[in-house]
């Protein structure tokens, strides 16, 4: 009988590192997420951080003032290339978002363990991510205040949207994936916001959790309904993750411009998506790890698993960017043209920044020793960040500064108010980030119990309870 | 037994604490052979066992969220027929108003949002949460139930309840401690 106990754990514990280190119950467990929360003061660093990434906050607002009062002219971008930093920018953080969906909703499908210790950050990642990615489709509009205008309303114009674009497809695909993001969410935190309700010993903090828990109390019948929802929700997300990027490389693939009329889009953006939101993730998860001593709880099996779907899906990228050149070739004309210009031409350097930094740089990873060095780890996900970053620069700057007439060619640059825009929401997403860790417990902590193997409930043969 | 006829104040039920899941699945087995029906228990985390220990039907909430999704997908297809074909006709290039192929992402996108939402306010609706005030938590000790303690709660409402009885019954089933719930 007490042979089944250990055999979970060790199904665990021997094939890899253990995704939670032993010797933790269920009282060590909760109070270790929970004190962040609760009953650690304020760290130092963590006010160094807030007030580094407050001030960027602040930078982006004076951005956006300026940017409202002025218009959109402040910005770089203008014929032909009108779709620079808005849409590059837009793609990017869109793209990081992608990592919370997956890693909750598909890897929980999949029945993988690991997913437990890291689903919440990276769903709270997600949602500010796509916080921030918004903010750049709504300025890029010009008049930002008329933005409602994309939601179909009866109005006084007697107009409707034009529901035939890809542009209201990016509307509806990214509201209603920051709403059942946020859904997914909140429903993951209902449990652990009762137990910050219960561990709390402040009235005023136990009464705010007691709300935000809704009056949660564990019971069974709530628990069946909650793991179905759970798990329907899950399986909704799943297909919502797929096409929210897949609609957003309709954007580009929909028009008739050379290197955005591909049929590869759809797939090779959401590996892309879901490559550069692992690399978030290990950016954000590395220090927080580090500096909270969660290292039993976001073990090395963790970091393992998370480096090796960034080298999958880094492959199927970079036969994304072999396939788009091979049918530029193929297709010869005005692709092949365009496909000469993105590797010859005066934007070459991107393009081969690209290659090295998302082809060339993430094949480390393939040593385990890399792999468990968390410092060269770090830097591999900074650099996979930004090769992402540089493979939708050079999809958009490069198909559109040469278009089909020579007459109308022209050069891009950023200016000074593209940048402070792009650092201010990144300011704005590390801002979000620790005001998160500050208040909500980042791992979940009922997910994690149920891996302890206390958690397991002895069989019973059958009759036994009646006769002992 | 012999205080039974004093005017005690009415209770919710009664209430027993276990250390462990096995006690609690064991406890809510015996208390269902036992002939108690509105029994309840409550765990830090979910417990499958504990379905079909207390007998909980399976939840009607997926057909609810099936409804909800269908209910998104015919809102998304006849939103855009009705402002495309009808309202707001425009003739782009004699492609027909009715182009259900460019109708198809927003179609799958407001399924999913429909669906999220039933499923999530589902849940909390037959779960009749919000609930500010319940019982339970009269409980002192019922703050660990979100921490490393298994309860068990036979309510008063039972038709077999009988306040000392039953508490005596679930102190026979390795409980730690039995504690009335007061309402």
């Amino acid at each position: 009988m007490s042979t089944i106990t250990p055999e979970r754990q060790q199904t665990l514990t021997t094939t890899d590192y253990p995704v939670i280190a032993p010797g933790h119950n269920f009282i060590t467990v909760t109070e270790k997420i929970a004190n962040i929360v609760l009953a650690r003061r304020t760290p130092f660093g963590w006010l160094v951080g807030t007030a580094i990434a407050f001030t960027m906050v602040m930078m982006l607002l004076y951005t956006i003032g300026y940017l409202v009062l002025t218009g959109v002219g402040i910005w770089g971008n203008n014929i032909p290339v009108a779709w620079a930093f808005d849409i590059i920018n837009f793609v990017w953080w869109i793209g990081i978002g992608h990592a919370g969906t997956l890693i909750s909703a598909i890897l929980l499908l999949f029945r993988q363990d690991w997913r437990t210790s890291i689903n919440r950050a990276a769903e709270a990642m997600t949602l500010f991510a796509v916080a921030c990615a918004g903010l750049f489709p709504l300025l890029h509009v010009g008049r930002p205040w008329l933005a409602y205008w994309l939601f179909p309303y009866p109005n006084t114009m007697g107009m409707w949207p034009q529901f035939r674009s890809p542009l209201m497809w990016d509307v509806f695909a990214v509201s209603t994936y920051g709403t059942v993001s946020l859904l997914f969410w909140y429903t993951g935190l209902i449990p652990d916001l009762a137990t910050m309700r219960d561990q709390a010993r402040h009235p005023l903090v136990k009464k705010l959790y007691g709300v935000l828990a809704m009056g949660w109390r564990g019971s069974a019948r709530h628990w069946h309904r909650y793991e179905t929802v759970y798990l329907i929700l899950a399986g909704l997300s799943t297909p919502l993750v797929l096409s929210v990027h897949t609609i957003v490389s309709f954007d580009f693939a929909v028009s008739l411009i050379p290197g955005w009329h591909t049929t590869i889009f759809p797939p090779y953006f959401v590996a892309g998506a879901i490559y550069s939101g692992f690399a978030m993730v290990l950016t954000l998860l590395i220090p927080i790890r580090k500096f909270y001593g969660l290292e039993d709880l976001i073990t090395l099996r963790h970091m393992h698993q998370m480096a090796k779907v960034m080298l999958a899906t880094g492959l199927i990228v970079a036969y994304g960017y072999l396939m788009e050149a091979f049918i530029g070739w193929y297709a010869s004309g005005y692709e092949w043209f365009m496909m000469r210009n993105r590797a010859l031409g005066p934007y070459a350097w991107a393009y081969w920044m690209l290659i090295l930094c998302n082809i060339v740089i993430p094949q480390l990873l393939w040593s385990k020793r890399v792999r468990e060095n968390m410092l060269l780890l770090f830097l591999v996900s900074i650099v996979v960040n930004t090769g992402m970053w540089l493979e939708r620069f050079v999809i958009i700057v490069t198909s559109l500064y040469r278009d089909f007439l020579p007459s109308s060619w022209g050069m891009y640059s950023p200016r000074l108010w593209d940048f402070t825009m792009f650092f201010g929401t990144i300011g704005f997403f590390l801002f979000l980030m620790f005001i998160f860790i500050r208040l909500l417990p980042m791992i979940s902590i009922f997910e994690v119990r149920t891996l302890l193997p206390q958690a397991k409930v002895h069989t019973e043969p059958e009759g036994a309870a009646a006769h002992d | 037994m012999a205080h039974k006829t004093q005017e005690q104040p009415e209770i919710y039920g009664v209430m027993a604490e276990f250390a462990t899941p096995t006690d609690l699945v064991r406890a809510a087995r015996r208390a269902r052979e036992a002939g108690y029906r509105h029994v309840d228990a409550f765990s830090p985390y979910p417990i499958e066992e504990l379905n079909e220990a207390i007998g909980i039907r399976r939840t009607r909430l997926p057909v609810l969220i099936l409804f909800g999704g269908l209910l998104g997908t015919l809102t998304g297809y006849l939103l855009q027929y009705y402002t495309s074909a009808i309202d707001y006709p425009i003739n782009v290039g004699g492609r027909p108003f009715n182009s259900w192929p460019a109708f198809v992402p927003i179609t799958f996108e407001l399924t999913v949002l429909f669906a999220a939402f039933s499923a999530v306010f589902g849940m909390l609706g037959r779960n009749g949460l919000p609930r500010p005030y319940h019982p339970v938590f009269n409980v002192p000790r019922f703050e660990l139930a979100s921490r490393d303690r298994f309860f068990l709660l036979i309510e008063a409402t039972d038709p077999k309840f009988d306040r000392e009885e039953t508490a005596g019954f679930l102190a026979g089933l390795n409980a730690q401690e039995v504690s009335e719930v007061e309402p």
